[in-house]
């Protein structure tokens, strides 16, 4: 598989040699490149076919500009086209006379149960006072599974069994809602395929009951060719609002958004990134579209490392890091926040490039590890954190001791620490590293 | 129980269907094989598996001087018999009558249709005469085992579960324990759905894989990784991080009773070498059979009202 799709177009351009325009040929061989991996993610053929149209168009005679390679001028061109396909990420319309009602909709196995607990919990944190409503009466259990995520949550969940018709339980949800004063109704109907007639009759009834303000879409990152149909059936039976990607959190690259949005035009707002009932993201059109070239998430990458860096701290480690004056203790707070930022792979393959790394790192070994560590710099003075020399077999014995490690472990340690500082020294010359961390330093200021 | 063919109808019109259409009484143009490519890729064939795929088939035109489109049909037929049947037809599971205790470990992506799956499959077994015992597995998910108890209330199938959130791997073993007491012959584990690029999750799902293995000779003895037919080419993603992890035997491919093709089968089949065992075609309990290649295709190629 490609790694990144501008990797492989630049290794097509440096065979073609650097030319000041893009000239026909140049830009049919980049957009085969461009086809398969879009096919590879998953976009839709058709949807591949008009967007490569597009592409072509503007690219035949551009005129490539003097900081670019022409690979990197097809990739930057493929990248505008793709944002300006994903669109923006729209917000959810909760204006209005209370209780507001959003519909969730989607087939089976898409999330959508899952999403509403995650969809409530972030209204709830927006200020809004949330109501959870079980209409899916079919699939064993789903009741329960709703009532569970609820429970865990804080939130209210009204259901009526799984007897009562679900146009039925959503009305009176309603009424519910307006009794407890409770602003947003969020209705988790049954999966159901697009072409079961009965049962999309079923959704058209529920939405002409409830008049939602949004009907969203759920569905699964990792769809095929079929997004299209999903969401172009689903779009004219209940006209969508906007779209959930879902399972976001694997390696898919989701080209079914591109689909989806392109065949109904309607925005995508949120992502599900993971189990826990937070994991649950803001659409950016950015990450999405660099992601399905390929491109590594540099963006998300550093929102991440924001979020859990302590300010400080990062202005602090980023100068260390290029001064190379990176002592014990600087070794520590960076480890601590790497863990905070989550488990290291999941960081690494957000980088270009950085994919193959992730594959020699075994996470459980260092989460074990880390433990250890941090214990043993925790058994050290100040002193000898500040400056490692100074341990010497009395020394190493008492913080063996303290930690309860052994020498050996300790000596491991400090190899692994030199590594390090020789290693932030290299970083240091690295330009795409320094660019990245000089500019996470500089954003604190 | 709905024929494979009636399962398959709406695939059939939908696309493989156009293939008919495409491949019928007329010579071979360039068109011919661009619409052919485009046929294969909105089945989710995959674009290195239909550039395969077009490669042989080209190759064979040549060589046999083959002209007419629907001679290229039977061609086509059987290049995608031979990507499901990678070195010919997979030896058919068959179960050891002299062991004890058959056990299968069920596992898949979130959504994909494991414990449905897992229900259909019990039943089928049962049918079959075989003394069936299912392991609620997933204390992860909300509800979870809710789902597969009433499942199981419904096929009339003992089910062994623990509580929310317990170790997967301890019910693991005490459904095993519970099997042994029981005289059953066959234990189903479902698993909690998990992503195969989480390592945590895939590590706990190799624990209750090292139980079973602990617990009865070579179990699991198969272990099926649930895909869903809508999923794109990220299932053959999932095919070779459960591979690794948990060492995936056979698939079953469900909700194959939508529109989705399936077409990621023949690249999951034809890469990795991984036959497809069971589909799932419907909600109902019955709505599962055993995967038969050549039907596959047969079915695939047949006129629209079959």
């Amino acid at each position: 598989m490609f790694d990144s799709l501008s990797d492989k177009l630049q290794a097509i351009f440096d065979r073609l040699g650097k030319r000041g325009i893009l000239t026909e040929q140049d830009v049919d061989a980049a957009l085969r490149e461009v086809r398969v991996a879009l096919l590879e993610a998953d976009v839709n053929f058709r949807v591949v076919k008009e967007f490569l149209a597009r592409v072509r168009e503007r690219a035949i005679g551009a005129e490539v500009h003097k900081s670019l390679t022409p690979g990197q001028a097809v990739v930057k061109i493929v990248h505008e086209e793709l944002l300006k396909t994903l669109g923006e990420g729209g917000k959810l319309d909760l204006g209005g006379p209370p209780p507001r009602v959003i519909m969730l909709v989607g087939l089976q196995g898409s999330g959508k149960t899952t999403t509403a607990a995650k969809l409530a919990l972030r209204l709830r944190s927006d200020g809004r006072k949330p109501l959870l409503v079980a209409a899916d009466t079919y699939r064993p259990a789903a009741i329960a599974q709703l009532e569970t995520l609820g429970k865990q949550i804080n939130i209210p969940v009204f259901s009526e069994g799984d007897k009562t018709p679900p146009p039925q339980i959503a009305q009176h949800a309603i009424q519910k809602a307006i009794q407890g004063a409770l602003d947003v109704v969020i209705i988790d109907t049954a999966g159901r395929l697009q072409i079961d007639e009965a049962m999309m009759r079923e959704v058209e009834e529920i939405k002409a009951r409830v008049k939602p303000a949004e009907v969203l879409l759920v569905a699964d990152a990792m769809t095929g060719q079929e997004a299209v149909n999903i969401a172009d059936a689903f779009n004219k039976r209940v006209g969508l609002t906007g779209l959930i990607l879902t399972k976001v959190d694997g390696d898919a690259r989701g080209g079914a958004a591109i689909s989806m949005r392109a065949v109904t035009g309607v925005p995508i707002k949120f992502l599900s990134t993971g189990e826990k009932p937070d994991a649950f993201e803001v659409f950016h059109p950015d990450r999405l579209a660099s992601r399905i070239l390929g491109m590594g998430d540099v963006l998300t990458l550093i929102e991440k490392a924001q979020q859990q860096f302590d300010e400080q701290e990062a202005a602090k480690a980023a100068e260390k890091m290029l001064s190379a004056s990176f002592d014990l203790e600087d070794f520590l707070s960076q480890m601590r926040q790497i863990k905070r930022m989550g488990p290291l792979n999941d960081l690494l393959a957000l980088i270009p490039g950085m994919k193959d790394l992730t594959r020699q790192i075994s996470p459980e070994m260092t989460e074990r590890q880390f433990k250890r560590v941090e214990a043993m710099i925790s058994s050290m003075t100040r002193e000898e954190r500040r400056n490692p020399g100074i341990l010497n077999a009395s020394r190493k014995r008492r913080i063996a001791k303290g930690s309860g490690t052994s020498v050996q472990e300790l000596n491991q340690l400090l190899s692994q620490f030199r590594e390090a500082q020789r290693m932030m020294k290299q970083l240091a010359n690295n330009p795409r590293l320094r660019m990245m961390s000089g500019w996470m330093g500089a954003r604190r200021r | 129980m709905p024929s494979l063919r009636d399962a398959l109808a709406r695939t059939r019109n939908s696309l493989f269907g156009k293939v008919q259409a495409l491949l019928g009484q007329a010579d071979i143009t360039d068109a011919t094989w661009d619409e052919l490519e485009a046929l294969l890729l909105q089945a989710d064939v995959g674009a290195a598996t239909t550039e395969k795929l077009l490669a042989a088939l080209k190759q064979r035109a040549n060589n046999e001087g083959i002209v007419r489109a629907e001679k290229l049909r039977d061609a086509l037929k059987d290049e995608l018999r031979k990507l499901l049947l990678p070195g010919g037809a997979p030896a058919p599971y068959v179960y050891d009558k002299t062991r004890l205790l058959e056990v299968i470990l069920v596992v898949g992506v979130n959504g994909s249709g494991k414990t449905t799956s897992i229900a259909k499959l019990g039943k089928l077994y049962q049918s079959k005469g075989r003394k069936v015992l299912l392991a609620a597995c997933d204390t992860f998910r909300a509800a979870a085992i809710d789902q597969l108890q009433i499942w199981g209330e419904r096929a009339g199938i003992p089910v062994i579960a623990g509580l929310p959130n317990s170790d997967p791997g301890a019910v693991a073993f005490d459904a095993i324990q519970a099997a042994f007491a029981r005289k059953c012959d066959l234990l189903i584990v479902d698993t909690a759905g998990r992503l195969h690029t989480k390592h945590n999750l895939m590590k706990e799902l190799e624990k209750v894989r090292n139980v079973l293995r602990r617990s009865v000779h070579e179990a699991p003895h198969q272990t099926l990784l649930v895909i869903d037919a809508a999923n794109g080419q990220n299932a053959i993603n999932q095919a070779r991080g459960f591979t690794a992890s948990v060492g995936v035997t056979g698939v079953i491919l469900t909700k194959l009773d939508g529109t989705p093709k399936g077409g990621v089968a023949f690249a999951i089949a034809g890469e990795l070498g991984i036959p497809i065992r069971y589909i799932g075609t419907g909600e109902k309990i019955d709505d599962i059979q055993e995967f038969d290649a050549q039907a596959f295709v047969d079915s695939l190629f047949e006129d629209g009202q079959g």
